[in-house]
């Protein structure tokens, strides 16, 4: 029934010509956010023949190989993590659901490469566990953490939460009459789920999926910690050791291809099924499932999730925090870089939003060749390593907008282009659950096309644009390339003051900034993840 | 409802965040139209860690009253955005951690000529032979090892013995780390590729342990993970730092030993600079007695004055001691291309 061959109205809505501002804002958008691709193709073109020999020394398909295994392990770990769990806080009576909701978001705030040094503290070969197990076991050797396992653990944590925040407004959204009418026509809870559920659920899941691909693909941090050979490692090395910009632009073009594979897969992944509502539905929120005897099981999982992914974290920085030596030598200006932080993370989330909903509004509500591929190519840049955003708006910048160099302005600008998709991401999934024909009808009764969305859809979708929202939010809070080369000079962060203390080995001075990145962004994931009954006078 | 209220109640925020950035930004613009006049300005980009140098810097503030603005990051990356930016860099001064990323910036055509007064104060291996950057303090590569787990007589006499089976599975090394290649850049200007391949070839053999850096391996060693490694002298003072019981010590390999070779952080001024004064009063501050004395005093900050005359830190040897081999440093940067080649055949990954 909701996979159904795309219906007759859709067709003729395709052939209808979306309005011109739309256009023009969503081509713009896309524009500005694939300035790093031109910014390659013009270091690719200048460099000569013989800079392509760094594909040889590197042995690129074994790159390519370690990172094609790397992506999908991550991808399959962080689904197979957040979807329980956003099923579990979103639809179920779990005790205390509104704590997880919020705590199992959080790790998105976690620096892939302090998630690292976490995991290398607590398991490394010299780690705690291994003193915990040495005095009374004698063990002197615990598995091996440094390679491809270590890497795979660093960066699920610091990924699942794309999967689980979709998937939790998705759910949120779902209307209960679908999983009613199953459950009423006397299929199990699990059939209802595999049936139902998950069919609903797929463009979030797609869309989540995505995100945790593309980051893994772009991540320098958790590999370079874990010795993990990637493509990204290797643009790095490349940037640091030998100052050509050239090798590391080719490195970059063959990261970029790679992202097109992984867009296309999950293109035709999604195929072109319809998700809407066919019927206004009931405005109402969905029953939670009893769990029963299951909740024991269902808080062992989320306990788990949540302690290794947050509280060991917390625990290894509070260690740190607690050995503080240096602390003794100031902290420097803590509150004024967690206040820059909110406020640049703040700024970036609400312009993302605003700059993603002509692009997915384009592709949803007009859906042709070409706007599917608008809204994709503006994913395409995504996987490229933060080093390479950052360098390509310093070229951008420095030489044609001198103005706007190292302001704030062109901070937050950049945070955009490097977090584009997260805002996508979380406006198409919304807008696709919404049934065109309810704005349709709102127009029909004399409202103009801007009330009609603003007074029917904006409030449906109002959940998805959020979780974009806390996307942006958190993957800002926590940037660093962007922020130490674009920022206005002395504009501290809490990203930049846990890196500034980590590059001399001075934990302790780095606890307190990490930890405030993370309480500071707990009452935004509080509140950009609650729970929003959908209120739409039915149409007609 | 309250859904809603906080929901408003987070749009709000965000909007207040924005009208009270839109504040700042008109502030920043005010505040840059207006620099340049009073006491000065200099834009400094800073490889080295603000937790090392930020001290120095501030103390060249209160005693030339000049205004110093940093930004901070990794030297190579910052090499990269003086590349980009071009003739429209904001930066009057390049503070960088190594000759590789100096000599990438000059290769751009953007350092200009320090003058000769200020050149000369530091020996001839630790500048540029072009005259467009000097060396401000200097790092010796030495084997870090845990006091613990090693006994002084089983040092050994030069860094090719670490090659000796006595050394199999004990020894941390970062092969991606710049520093460590200098170091086989030198070996290979020195002993020929053939006699370099055959070494790291032994050390491979040996199965040492690789890390992501210097700071990492100094760590491990201090952790008994390995029982030494490869490292820069200054990285033991940075975990004492926070460590201050850490059973490690420097081993500094005597002669004229690759495995002794001294580099230089060094500074070089920007061609287009639109403070050259003060910029040229930065880097006279940087070699004169109280600016380098600052490295044998400060905390953390442990490198050897390069200033004849001030000595380094407390335990550490002098500088004429450490002969080190005798190579030009700004014959690294070129030949690099060819060492991460050489480390690749043999297997490492860079």
């Amino acid at each position: 029934m909701i996979r159904g061959a795309v219906a007759k109205a859709g067709a003729l809505r395709a052939r209808r010509r979306p309005p011109f501002l739309l256009v023009g804002a969503a081509v713009t958008a896309v524009a500005l956010v694939c300035l790093p691709l031109a910014y390659l193709v013009l270091r690719v073109a200048e460099g000569g023949s013989d800079a392509w020999s760094v594909l040889g020394r590197h042995r690129i398909l074994e790159l390519v190989g370690n990172t094609a295994v790397l992506v999908v392990a991550v991808t399959c770990a962080a689904l197979v993590v957040g979807v329980p769990l956003a099923w579990l806080v979103a639809r179920t009576d779990l005790p205390g659901h509104r704590f997880w909701a919020v705590a199992a978001a959080l790790p998105l705030v976690i620096p892939s490469y302090v998630a690292a040094l976490v995991l290398l503290a607590a398991f490394g070969p010299r780690g705690f566990l291994q003193q915990v197990l040495e005095r009374p076991f004698g063990i002197e050797r615990v598995p091996e953490i440094y390679g491809l396992g270590g890497a795979v653990l660093a960066l699920t944590i610091s990924t699942y939460p794309y999967v689980y925040l979709l998937v939790v407004a998705a759910l949120r959204e779902l209307d209960p009459a679908l999983e009613e009418a199953s459950r009423g026509l006397g299929r199990s809870r699990a059939q209802t789920f595999r049936l139902v559920t998950l069919p609903v659920l797929r463009p979030s899941l797609g869309a989540g999926a995505l995100l945790v691909a593309l980051y893994t693909l772009s991540d320098f941090g958790a590999v370079s910690l874990m010795q993990y050979s990637s493509l990204t490692r290797a643009i790095f090395l490349q940037y640091r050791s030998l100052f050509d910009r050239t090798p590391a632009g080719i490195l970059s073009l063959v990261l970029v291809v790679l992202t097109l594979v992984v867009l296309l897969l999950e293109a035709y992944w999604r195929g072109r099924a319809r998700y809407h509502r066919p019927s206004p539905g009931a405005a109402r929120a969905g029953q939670r499932v009893r769990l029963g005897r299951w909740r024991w099981p269902a808080l062992a999982f989320c306990g788990g999730v949540v302690g290794f992914a947050l509280l060991l974290p917390l625990a290894v920085i509070g260690y740190w925090l607690e050995r503080s030596v240096a602390l003794e030598r100031g902290l420097g200006d803590v509150w004024g870089a967690a206040l820059n932080s909110v406020v640049a993370s703040g700024l970036a989330a609400g312009a993302a939003v605003a700059a993603a909903l002509p692009v997915a509004l384009l592709a949803v509500r007009y859906p042709a060749g070409w706007s599917r591929a608008l809204e994709r190519l503006s994913y395409s840049s995504n996987a490229l390593p933060g080093i390479v955003i950052a360098l390509s708006l310093v070229f951008f910048a420095a030489n044609y907008a001198g103005f706007a160099y190292q302001t704030l302005a062109l901070l937050v600008f950049a945070y955009v282009v490097r977090f584009f998709p997260q805002a996508v991401a979380g406006a198409h999934s919304a807008l696709l659950r919404v049934d065109p024909r309810l704005e349709e009808a709102a127009r029909g009764l004399g409202k103009t096309p801007p009330r009609a969305f603003a007074s029917v859809t904006a409030p449906l979708v109002a959940p998805g644009l959020l979780a974009g929202a806390a996307l942006v939010f958190l993957s800002t809070m926590k940037e660093l390339p962007a922020t130490l080369l674009l920022a206005p000079i002395g504009f501290e962060t809490l990203a930049t003051q846990v890196w500034t203390a980590t590059t001399v080995a001075s934990y302790s001075k780095a606890a307190f900034p990490a930890l405030l990145l993370v309480l500071f962004s707990a009452p935004f994931v509080y509140l950009l993840t609650l729970r929003r009954r959908p209120e739409v006078d039915a149409p007609g | 409802m309250p859904g809603r209220v906080l929901v408003a109640a987070a749009a709000a925020l965000l909007l207040g965040t924005a009208a009270a950035c839109a504040g700042d930004d008109a502030d920043d613009g005010a505040s840059a139209a207006g620099g340049g006049n009073g006491g000065g300005t200099v834009v400094v980009y800073s490889g080295r860690e603000e937790e090392l140098i930020g001290p120095l810097l501030e103390q060249f503030e209160d005693e030339s009253g000049i205004d110093v603005e940093v930004r901070y990051g990794d030297s190579a990356e910052l090499a990269a955005t003086l590349a980009e930016e071009g003739e429209n860099s904001p930066a009057d001064v390049f503070f960088a951690q190594d000759p590789g990323a100096l000599g990438a910036v000059e290769g751009q055509g953007l350092l200009g000529k320090l003058p000769d007064e200020l050149l000369e104060r530091v020996e001839e291996r630790f500048r540029d032979p072009d005259g467009h950057w000097v060396g401000t303090s200097g790092r010796a590569r030495v084997l870090a090892y845990n006091t613990e787990l090693v006994a002084a007589d089983e040092l050994p006499e030069s860094v090719f013995d670490l090659t000796e089976p006595a050394w199999k599975g004990k020894l941390g090394i970062s092969p991606t780390n710049g520093s460590f290649q200098a170091f086989v850049t030198v070996m290979r200007l020195i002993q020929g590729d053939e006699v370099t391949r055959e070494w790291l070839e032994g050390i491979l053999a040996n199965e040492p342990k690789i890390y992501d850096g210097n700071v990492p391996i100094v760590e491990a060693t201090a952790a008994g993970e390995v029982e030494a490694g490869l490292v820069n002298h200054y990285y033991l003072y940075v975990v004492q730092e926070e460590q201050p019981d850490a059973p490690i010590e420097n081993h500094f390999f005597p002669g004229d030993d690759p495995g002794a070779l001294v580099s230089v952080a060094g500074v070089g001024v920007l061609d287009g600079a639109e403070h050259p004064a003060e910029a040229e009063a930065l880097v006279d501050f940087l070699l004169s007695e109280d600016g380098q004395r600052f490295y044998a005093e400060a905390a953390a900050e442990a490198e050897f004055p390069l200033l004849e005359g001030v000595e380094p830190r407390e335990g550490l040897p002098e500088l004429e001691e450490l002969q080190g081999p005798e190579i030009e440093l700004d014959r690294l940067g070129p030949e690099l291309e060819r060492t991460l080649q050489l480390l690749n055949e043999v297997g490492f990954t860079t």
